[in-house]
């Protein structure tokens, strides 16, 4: 892509490939910068797809990333669909193709949840089969090369400033919305299983808590307690979003920058390519382990928001 | 990498698909195995079982044929048995005949002797009687002498 937009320094490149396809709204009376230098103030607020780093950066919040969602949403409806339709036809005879492998994943969750949550809930493994395969699907874009799909939307657009993110898990956006999800079934549970009264006990009275005859003690250890516990709770959805975001963002440049390299010339492309290779043999490792982290964790948080603390006051 | 309202997106992205394998995809594929894994163990149970049948049966069929060569060798022993009875029997009965048919010529010749002494008895007055006339030269009485003669044909 380097070589066909002449104007684009290495800075440049990197930048663009880091840029979602954002679509959001300008605010009334922005100045639109155009590519011949000079530019339109806006009128109205209108919603717009972002034509720049500067411009997305200045919709704030009210924009969405098209590309983040389109790719997360077409890799989780191809996961749910080829599952379901497995299901729908599934033998209890011999298993074979994709049935076989369909029930390999589901027999190798279910057994991963069962180790780690024991309590009865039904939603927990299917919830694990649903963040594992996701999450291996999204991060698995990252093996498709980093410039084949931008360049193929560059060409179908035929804008050579068309920002496009193939890898959803590299939007922290996406990481941390699983993970505010998570976070919400977390609190959702805890407040289910032991009460709302429990809930607030348990990020009260927890790692200290004084006997009956030192009762004033706990009017110091409950702030105590509930500064350490809050923070306890809510590092756990920012850890779970960024470990998975981090790792993925940190794979995709290095593939960037070994991207680099093509456009320097031969013998270095062909270092390269076999760089590239090898980055994306070790990356196979990456991608799986990261989607069976996520799933395994959001499984551990579930059990202890299901655990309940209270037999031991 | 800005914070926007893909966050949002993602979480209610998230909810749904989770909701969709937690009712659609989940409980199919898991009953498929269960019932797959049920399948297995009752077959493999019913493969022991009849492994156990068998070597039953065979011990049986072992035991049955043992308890028919004893019973064939019994039923043999007991024909053997009645045979050679059967035979000392014949040979009790013939004997007895044989018994039976000399005690009766016995008794047969008994009574032919008896018969011709009888005979003879009756014939001896008159030889007598005849004899003493030819030495007597005169005729006896009959009548006079029977007493004596009586008493002689009882002698002989």
């Amino acid at each position: 892509m380097a070589s066909s937009s002449e104007g684009l320094t290495a800075t440049g490149y990197i930048q663009h490939h880091l840029q979602n396809m954002t679509y959001g709204k300008l605010p009334a009376g922005y100045a639109r910068h155009n590519a011949d230098g000079t530019s339109t103030v806006l009128e109205n607020s209108t919603w717009t797809l972002a034509h720049s780093s500067q411009e997305a950066k200045d919709m704030g919040f009210t924009a969405i990333h098209v590309d983040t969602m389109g790719w997360s949403i077409l890799l989780a409806s191809l996961f749910c669909f080829m599952f379901w339709r497995v299901g729908k036809k599934a033998t209890e005879g011999v298993p074979r193709g994709v049935q076989s492998f369909v029930e390999l994943i589901v027999d190798f969750v279910n057994n991963t949840v069962k180790d780690i949550f024991h309590h009865k809930n039904t939603m927990i493994a299917p919830m694990g089969l649903t963040i594992f395969c996701w999450v291996f699907l999204m991060n698995l874009m990252d093996l498709i090369p980093v410039d084949w799909l931008p360049s193929a939307a560059m060409w179908v657009t035929n804008d050579s400033h068309f920002f496009f993110k193939v890898v959803p898990t590299t939007d922290p956006n996406a990481t941390l919305g699983m993970a505010i999800s998570v976070f919400a079934l977390m609190i959702f549970f805890s407040i289910k299983e032991k009460g709302a009264w429990g809930f607030v006990k348990e990020l009260t009275c927890h790692p200290f808590f004084a006997p009956k005859k030192l009762w004033y003690l706990n009017i110091v250890l409950i702030p105590i307690n509930f500064i350490l516990e809050t923070v306890a709770l809510i590092a756990k959805p920012i850890s779970l979003g960024l470990r998975l975001f981090g790792n993925m963002y940190a794979g995709e440049m290095i593939f960037i920058l070994i991207a680099l390299l093509f456009s320097v010339g031969l013998v270095l492309g062909v270092v390269g390519g076999v760089l590239q290779w090898a980055w994306a043999v070790f990356h196979i490792l990456v991608i799986t382990l990261q989607a069976f982290i996520f799933m395994v964790l959001t499984t551990v948080y579930m059990a202890m928001a299901h655990d309940n603390h209270d037999e031991e006051h | 990498m800005n914070i926007n309202l893909t966050l949002i997106g993602q979480s209610i992205t998230f909810f749904i698909f989770v909701w969709f394998c937690w009712k659609f995809v989940w409980p199919a594929l898991l009953g498929v195995m269960q019932t797959r894994e049920q399948k297995i163990a009752e077959g493999l149970e019913a493969a022991e079982r009849a492994d156990k049948d068998l070597e039953l049966a065979q011990k049986k069929a072992t035991e049955q044929l043992k308890e028919a060569k004893e019973q064939a060798a019994s039923i043999v022993d007991q024909a053997n048995k009645r045979a050679s009875q059967i035979v000392e029997e014949a040979k009790e009965q013939a004997v007895a005949e044989g018994e039976r048919i000399k005690a009766a010529a016995e008794a047969e010749v008994e009574r032919e002797i008896s018969s011709a002494r009888e005979e003879l008895r009756g014939q001896v007055a008159t030889l007598a009687l005849a004899g003493a006339e030819k030495v007597l030269g005169a005729s006896v009485d009959a009548k006079a002498h029977a007493e004596m003669l009586d008493k002689l044909a009882a002698e002989l």
